[in-house]
């Protein structure tokens, strides 16, 4: 039973920040139908950026907790200027060509960015650590921390945030109105542009507290570490229902649930053959099944008419 | 021809085409301002697309249009609209999955301001704000006969609802000339007798009314003057009455049968 309570401890902090990234895949498909494949890219710059300053913070002797809240801002404020400058450059000349083209090129963007983030940061892994102690918690055999705790309560309030943003502000009425139907949304004076512009900063700002996160968590960033998790928050957008916010939430948690459980017991279940690391494959089991057994996602309504 | 200084809007030949379709050919008509302009003619007479150049949602290719002082040979959708044009649609296009009254609180959109910072802090401004547009959302309602329904998503009105749903929304822009389209399609007669009413309320408040319409009883009724549309031209313009003598609109609508 252990390992039980310590596997959905996990599950859970992994898949709050799967929830975060979801969350800015979801909301692009939504407004755009574009799956915005450089998200995942968004989140790694997003925990390079935090590093930098961090570390360029404490060597400035700040005290930790303003070191630490600063760094997350300046990851913040740099990931939205950059899904803002995605958008503008990458998607909008493209925003009445067919389907494919934007896709190809969000995949383009990744490459680029990944790139772009080795040639500053290098291949090495860096180690991404707090400057004061995380304590660890005994609950019912499992063991927690203060860090795992505040990841799962940070997302919450940010989660519940969003969704009031969305539904009881001028600015979510305003993008529920585009995701519906832009023609009529413009007429009501909408501007469409800055519309999409303003979903792309938030769902950036969300990827740099998502990047910080999954940073913290396990101690270390990579100019590569985007893209698989950009691929397990994209699956659970998918298995919540791309294009629905609480779709993108639960499909977030659950997939982190699933992942964590399955790599807790994949050695037991296969007499040893299989370890931990094949935790993966969960994910895309998760992928595959959903796309061939309920291709809308868990609460996804019937397919839009642009899907 | 009137004086054009009264005019809210005046189209100087404008030109529309598709490909080897041409849809508008110079199309030249004022609208005085306080006044119910009907436009009418067959299926396919270039009306609906009359609306879509004004509103913005077509570029024009020929000609030009002044609306309130300004003159427009290419513009875009919110820019009009904050210019004081707001229309309803032939196909009803509303907020679906949002309530009637989010539906019309969308429409205040232009006339307010609250950004995300405000959103986010909800500051003594933007919770003013909020409240005010939640308000007026309710009074615009109930100015259209939807007393009940506001909590109702839209998908879930009458259409006879949808249709007003859809004018409230558009008079939240605050327009100065509000463009209809086929406003009583597929409404029953005690609807459009209320929807007369609506329109004619409408005007009275200061809101100049562009209608498309087919049901000849109800622009017979209701407009000051009419021009007549057939294959992209405006064959006819004038008071109901003449409009409906005039044997080049007979022939248009009644084509062989005519005489």
């Amino acid at each position: 039973m252990d390992i039980f309570f310590q596997q959905i401890i996990n599950g859970l902090v992994q898949g709050s920040v799967y929830a975060l990234v979801a969350l800015g895949y979801t909301m692009v498909y939504g407004i755009l139908g574009l799956i915005n494949f450089a998200h995942g890219e968004v989140v790694m710059i997003g925990a390079m950026i935090a590093l930098a300053v961090l570390q360029a913070l404490l060597a400035a002797a700040f005290s930790p907790v303003l070191a630490v809240l600063i760094s997350l801002m300046m990851a913040m404020a740099v990931c939205m200027a950059l899904g803002y400058s995605i958008e503008r450059i990458a998607y909008r000349p493209l925003r009445n060509a067919p389907r494919l083209a934007p896709l190809i090129t969000a995949i383009g963007v990744s490459i680029v960015l990944q790139n772009l983030a080795m040639m500053i940061w290098g291949r090495e892994y860096h180690a991404f650590t707090l400057p004061f102690n995380s304590v660890s918690h005994q609950i019912g055999g499992a063991i927690v921390n203060d860090v795992q705790i505040g990841i799962v309560v940070v997302a919450l309030i940010i989660m519940a945030g969003l969704l009031w943003l969305v539904h009881h502000s001028r600015m979510g009425r305003a993008m529920r109105a585009v995701a519906e139907n832009p023609a009529a949304a413009t007429l009501m004076g909408v501007d469409i542009n800055r519309v999409i512009s303003n979903t792309f900063m938030l769902g950036s700002a969300l990827a740099a507290i998502a990047g910080f996160m999954v940073s913290v968590n396990y101690g270390i960033v990579h100019y590569y570490m985007g893209f698989m998790l950009g691929l397990k928050a994209f699956t659970a957008a998918v298995l919540g229902g791309i294009g629905n916010l609480r779709g993108a939430m639960l499909g977030g948690v659950l997939l982190g649930l699933i992942e964590s459980l399955g790599a807790g017991y994949i050695g037991d279940l296969t007499g040893g053959f299989l370890g931990s690391h094949y935790q993966d494959v969960f994910a895309f089991f998760v992928l595959i099944a959903v796309l061939v057994f309920r291709p809308s996602g868990l609460l996804g309504e019937k397919l839009a008419e642009r899907a | 021809m009137t004086n054009v200084s009264d005019a809210l809007l005046t189209l100087d030949k404008v030109g529309k085409r598709f490909g080897g379709l041409t849809a508008l050919t110079d199309v030249s008509l004022h609208i005085k301002r306080g006044e119910i302009y009907g436009l009418i003619g067959p299926n396919g007479a270039g009306k609906t697309t009359l609306f879509n150049v004004v509103t913005g949602l077509y570029q024009l290719d020929s000609g030009a249009f002044d609306f309130a002082g300004q003159r427009y040979t290419q513009s875009k959708p919110h820019l009009l609209a904050q210019a004081g044009i707001a229309r309803t649609f032939q196909n009803i296009r509303l907020f679906s999955n949002m309530t009637a009254l989010e539906n019309v609180m969308v429409g205040r959109h232009l006339r307010t301001s609250t950004g995300i910072w405000g959103a986010l802090t909800r500051n003594a401004t933007a919770r003013a704000e909020e409240r005010h547009i939640v308000q007026r959302a309710r009074e615009l309602l109930d100015y259209v006969g939807i007393t009940t329904a506001h909590q109702t998503l839209a998908k879930h009105l009458s259409y006879g609802e949808q249709r007003r749903l859809e004018i409230a929304r558009a008079l939240a822009t605050e327009p100065k000339l509000l463009a209809l389209d086929e406003p009583a399609a597929g409404m029953n007669a005690t609807e459009t007798v209320a929807l007369k009413a609506l329109l004619q309320k409408v005007r009275a408040d200061g809101i100049t009314v562009l209608l498309i319409e087919h049901d000849v009883k109800l622009i017979m009724g209701l407009c000051d003057r009419v021009a007549v549309l057939d294959y992209g031209k405006k064959i006819a313009e004038g008071v109901p009455e003449e409009v409906r003598r005039d044997p080049a609109v007979i022939a248009a609508y009644l084509g062989g049968e005519a005489t």
